[in-house]
């Protein structure tokens, strides 16, 4: 099923500068390891080495932050758009 | 350089002093080119910390939408001091989330609250001049 995955400014370099892109999954895991798979240059940005999900960003189905969810395992409908954003912290 | 329209000035460093004695944080949204910036978008801090700041994811991708809506994007993050100097800290520095962002430090340690803005490449910590324009 293709979901559009709307990209930070860091990661559009490693789309050709596109804010939105269109992968396929049926779950943000699934997703984001498709939108890696398609696009390689954001790999060790999105997803660690163990394959979970990188603390310095935050990902979002539609209005909701996947970590209050399913995190990884949460299910991505029919219609629903994933967001990533940089995690924005400091001391 | 960063442009800050006069009250978008006033609506920062109100933010920060109303968020004692915790740091307080927000995002600027504008013209990634010029780096004019056109408002600025008051965060909770979801590390409620005088030490740290996290800004709320919640309101970071409201604000990241409506600066969007706006033709315009977020283009740099403000937080405060609220013990030490308006300069990055390691931390800032090491989790600095965009080399294109602008990062104004509004330091409330002294009896003035003091801004100041910087870019943050990797380990480069560079000063920029701040010009608030009347509006």
């Amino acid at each position: 099923m293709p979901v559009d995955v709307r990209l930070p400014t860091v990661l559009r370099v490693h789309a050709g500068g596109k804010a939105t892109v269109s992968v396929e999954g049926a779950t943000v895991g699934e997703v984001l390891a498709d939108l890696v798979r398609t696009y390689p240059g954001m790999a060790g940005q999105v997803l660690t080495e163990e394959g979970t999900l990188h603390r310095f960003v935050n990902v979002y189905v539609d209005d909701d932050d996947v970590r209050y969810l399913d995190q990884l395992d949460t299910k991505v409908g029919p219609g629903a758009t994933l967001s990533i954003l940089p995690a924005v912290a400091g001391g | 350089m960063l442009r800050l329209p006069g009250p978008v000035y006033a609506e920062i460093v109100g933010h920060c002093l109303r968020g004692l004695p915790d740091e307080a944080c927000g995002l600027l949204g504008g013209d990634p080119v010029s780096g004019d910036v056109e408002r600025c978008y008051p965060t909770r801090n979801a590390a409620a910390s005088a030490k740290l700041y996290t800004v709320d994811p919640g309101d970071h991708l409201r604000a990241d939408r409506d600066a969007e809506a706006r033709g315009t994007e977020i283009i740099g993050v403000f937080h405060s001091h609220t013990h030490t100097e308006a300069y990055p800290s390691p931390t800032d520095v090491a989790q600095a989330p965009d080399p294109t962002w602008h990062y104004v430090l509004v330091s409330l340690r002294d009896t003035h609250p003091a801004l100041r803005s910087y870019r943050i490449r990797g380990e480069l910590v560079e000063e920029e001049a701040v010009v608030v324009e009347p509006r």
